[in-house]
């Protein structure tokens, strides 16, 4: 760590708060460079991701032998407290993981499943083959992504199954408006 | 123009999934970052943070037992020993409105939607070392203030009484969420 010594906090009482303010204590890491400077960060690591990307495969089945794994657990035991959130884990990594991966679809599909997981009122009650569809889309976009032709075929996939959720989060939760509220919110992600 | 010597700044990273621990890793090192501590879950996450003492934290938000949302719970404790004060770079899959709100009222300085880019997050520590915000402390709230603009149709409850802060303007987190810059 090397930044300035903290500098000696500025508070400012009112009513009913404080404002705390104090010398920017990161002030001296930042430096000022020419418009024309050459050095890109971004671009930098930008090209160290590129030279990960051959890990991404086998990254992306182990994810998804993970979420097909606490499926399992499911069918196995039921929808306990800790297969709930070890499932609901193993979708959000995909969701969050798979377009950095080069997978997009199945973070889309993946997505679908954690709403179900989040908004199904119970989920012993959701039918279990949507939930065994998504898990099943998962596997078979992430196996068979070499093939030329499942791109396109993947995205419908995911997209239909997004849709068959939605219609079924909307009439399960068709009582409960803070949950319905956010089934209809859009997405905050970039990109969609 | 203004850069960033990564390479006088310590990161401290939490996040539950290795790959995502190695691609964070990945990316600040070529920042040019050279201290990068890593957690897997956020009990141990808060013990490196009194330990090593980071200038800025990463963290996921979901994690098994003690999640992201509390570790920016627990850092920001007015009274703490340690710096309550450190910028908080909450990075997640969670892509709702009302996780934005949830994560602000916690005391995130930066909220990142998952898929990472790297100029999403350099643009994030940017942001958090060039422009610290100021320290809001109510009864029920300790953290970086809230409010990013000023607007003349706001007809909410006013939350604070008793005087007039200068707004440091800026996107609000929502807004910036929505970016990937």
């Amino acid at each position: 760590m090397a930044k300035d010594k903290p500098g000696a906090l500025e508070v400012k009482t009112f009513a009913d708060h404080h404002v705390i303010t104090q010398p920017n204590p990161l002030q001296s890491v930042l430096r000022h460079v020419a418009e024309k400077d050459l050095d890109d960060p971004v671009a930098r690591a930008e090209k160290a991701l590129a030279s990960l990307s051959g890990e991404f495969k086998n990254w992306m089945g182990i994810e998804a032998d993970r979420l097909s794994a606490a499926h399992a657990a499911i069918l196995k035991n039921g929808f306990t407290k800790l297969a709930r959130e070890e499932l609901f884990r193993a979708a959000h990594d995909i969701k969050g993981d798979a377009a950095t991966f080069g997978y997009p679809s199945a973070g889309t599909a993946a997505e679908s499943l954690c709403r179900i997981i989040e908004h199904a009122p119970d989920l012993d009650e959701v039918p279990s083959e949507l939930i065994a569809h998504h898990i099943n889309a998962i596997q078979a976009i992430v196996r068979e992504r070499t093939k030329l032709d499942t791109v396109s075929t993947a995205s419908e996939l995911s997209w239909r199954l997004r849709g068959v959720a939605d219609e079924y989060l909307t009439r399960a939760n068709r009582d409960r408006p803070e949950h319905l509220e956010a089934i209809l919110a859009p997405s905050i992600a970039p990109g969609e | 123009m203004f850069r960033i010597d990564f390479n006088k700044l310590r990161f401290l990273v939490c996040d539950d999934n290795p790959h995502m621990r190695r691609i964070l890793r990945t990316l600040l090192h070529s920042f040019g970052a050279r201290e990068v501590y890593e957690s897997e879950d956020g009990a141990t996450a808060l013990e490196m943070y009194s330990h090593y003492v980071p200038d800025i934290v990463i963290t996921d938000w979901s994690m098994p037992i003690f999640d992201g949302l509390e570790l920016a719970q627990m850092i920001r404790q007015p009274e703490s020993k340690g710096n309550p004060y450190a910028p908080i770079i909450m990075l997640t899959g969670h892509s709702e409105k009302r996780r934005v709100t949830v994560a602000r009222d916690a005391g995130v300085t930066e909220f990142l939607a998952k898929p990472i880019s790297a100029k999403g997050l350099y643009q994030r520590i940017l942001n958090v070392v060039a422009n610290p915000r100021p320290f809001i402390k109510t009864k029920t709230y300790f953290g970086p203030d809230r409010r990013r603009n000023t607007s003349n149709t706001y007809i909410g409850p006013e939350r604070r009484v008793g005087g007039e802060v200068e707004i440091l303007q800026q996107p609000s987190l929502l807004d910036k969420a929505r970016s990937t810059v």
